[in-house]
């Protein structure tokens, strides 16, 4: 198997052969979209845990405002 | 008592509207979704052809854009008046077309924004010509808040009724001719390198009358209705 | 036979389980798709008539198979979830129909921007694409009828069996390129022949394929353990898990 860099530069690579914009434009949007579905997903998972810590604030002060009042 | 201003009393029930709005995402997602989904039907239905479609393209967007902008008038009103905050702005000191024109600025906010944006993208579905692309843009930016005030008229006449989705479109529909026409014909002198800044003018006229005067006729409707 | 994979239909085994394999799936879906994209994007060889342009297969092809793969992994978690009422297998079909949807838009974006050089058009209303489109369509669909239910259980129903209805379209978009004659090239891989492409090629494409596979894995794995800790908040071992982690 032969593997050889097949630009002769970094502007060459770039450039793509004069198809940058299609070029970048699909692995410009995939690597965006991809990353946006990462970090939805993540703060998806953050908010749960917050919102059930949340939650469990508020029961642990009722049952203390309970217990004081009685 | 503290008096409060027509500004506050505007940007109030804007900011409400635009929060509910928010919360339920179905709500601009849905219409716009038929608006896709619609633009994909016609060239199913009449063939991929590419110079077929490049001709009706205009046509096709405005027409779906017209029935996407009813199916989502409906709920402007109808939360509102179940729940009895309607009358609550009805009999609030502020003037109803006041904060009428709030409520249907944030469902242009919400619908018409998102349609246009899309807009281009189903441009190219249909192939539709390359110059008329700023005509598009430049229609449907005037037109669509037309369609939501026109529309809110309506919608205010038939909110009191259990089954009024249907004779809504009854109602409206005619009132859309006017804008679907210009729009259209916009569109279509675009596509052929001619000028279209007349068209352009009638509709921006269009806007400007229906901003002065929908808001009028909304409030009368609302209180005929609501009786 | 089946009796050891019972024990997971509890929500907090599926957690722990899930949450010991996501390491596994994101550390080798990064490793796969980095290797692949940079093998493609600068090693792979010249094509002879496209140029550079080719480039895109390395993004078009694991997307758009990909997204077709997951469509048939959600409708399969929905019929388990409506044959055999495990609702995990309901969360599983949720969490995995908002990655199968952005798959699919980049499968049309990177179609789309690979047809303009090629064919001089952004879009065709081929059979192929029209299919992608469709698909598309179910996703947003099943996506838009989950959200629409307050109870969870019935929006799961409902979208589930919405789900499983439309895996029709997938065999119509395999076989659209046979069954018509369109502008799309033919299929680039076939499994079992003999394949054209050179390996250098082959081999990139390959493992982009499963790298996204790998992603699809992770990052539902990840909406997945989100949506069980939802449902289940009322639930000790889920309190235990929050408690602690708000003490650390």
């Amino acid at each position: 198997m032969n593997l050889t860099f097949q630009f002769a530069s970094l502007s060459e690579f770039i450039d793509m052969g004069g198809y940058a914009f299609y070029v970048w434009l699909s692995y410009g949007s995939a690597a965006i979209a991809f990353a946006a579905l990462t970090y939805n997903s993540v703060r998806k998972r953050k908010a749960v845990l917050a919102d059930i810590a949340k939650k469990q604030a508020r029961e642990s002060r009722l049952r203390q405002h309970r217990s004081q009042t009685q | 008592m503290r008096q409060i201003s027509y500004y506050q009393a505007f940007s109030s029930v804007l900011r409400r509207d635009l929060q509910i709005a928010f919360r339920h995402r179905g709500d601009i997602f849905n219409p716009l979704m038929f608006f896709v989904m619609v633009v994909t039907l016609f060239p199913l239905g009449i063939g991929p052809e590419p110079n077929t479609l490049t001709r009706i393209a205009p046509g096709i967007i405005w027409v779906a854009a017209l029935l996407s902008a009813m199916l989502s008038l409906e709920r402007l009103f109808k939360s509102d008046y179940n729940d009895g905050s309607l009358e609550q702005m009805m009999l609030s000191p502020q003037p109803l077309s006041l904060m009428v024109l709030a409520k249907v600025l944030a469902h242009w906010l919400v619908t018409g924004l998102p349609l246009i944006f899309i807009a281009p993208l189903l441009a190219v579905l249909l192939h539709l010509d390359e110059n008329s692309y700023g005509a598009l843009m430049a229609t449907l930016a005037i037109g669509t808040p037309i369609l939501s005030l026109i529309g809110a008229i309506g919608v205010a006449l038939t909110v009191g009724l259990p089954k009024g989705g249907v004779l809504l479109s009854l109602l409206i529909l005619p009132l859309y001719i006017p804008v679907l026409i210009f729009a259209t014909s916009a569109i279509d002198a675009a596509s052929m390198n001619m000028p279209f800044g007349g068209h352009l003018a009638i509709l921006a006229a269009l806007l400007i009358g229906s901003l002065v005067l929908a808001p009028v006729a909304i409030s009368a409707s609302l209180r005929v209705s609501t009786n | 036979m089946w009796k050891w994979l019972h024990p997971y239909a509890q929500p907090e085994r599926a957690y722990h389980l899930a949450g010991s394999l996501f390491p596994w799936f994101a550390v080798l879906a990064i490793a796969l798709i980095s290797i692949g994209t940079i093998w493609g994007l600068g090693f792979a060889p010249t094509d002879y008539q496209q140029g550079h342009s080719y480039r895109i297969i390395f993004l078009h092809v694991p997307s758009a198979s990909m997204s077709m793969s997951a469509y048939m992994a959600m409708a399969i978690c929905a019929f388990i979830g409506l044959v055999w009422q495990i609702k995990l297998a309901d969360i599983a079909a949720a969490a995995i129909a908002p990655i199968g949807a952005v798959l699919t838009v980049i499968a049309l974006i990177t179609g789309a921007a690979w047809g303009k050089p090629m064919w001089g058009a952004w879009w065709v209303w081929d059979a192929r694409l029209t299919s992608e489109l469709v698909l598309l369509f179910l996703y947003l669909g099943v996506i838009a009828l989950y959200a629409s239910f307050e109870d969870k259980v019935m929006a799961a129903k409902a979208a589930g069996i919405l789900a499983v209805v439309g895996v029709i379209n997938l065999p119509i978009i395999k076989y659209s390129v046979e069954w018509w004659n369109t502008l799309h090239q033919p299929n680039a891989i076939t499994v079992g022949k003999s394949n054209s492409m050179p390996p250098e090629m082959l081999i990139p494409l390959l493992l982009n394929i499963f790298g996204f596979a790998m992603m699809i894995a992770a990052l539902s794995i990840l909406r997945f353990r989100a949506e069980v800790l939802a449902r289940n908040s009322m639930r000790p071992w889920v309190r235990a898990m929050v408690a602690e982690e708000t003490k650390a």
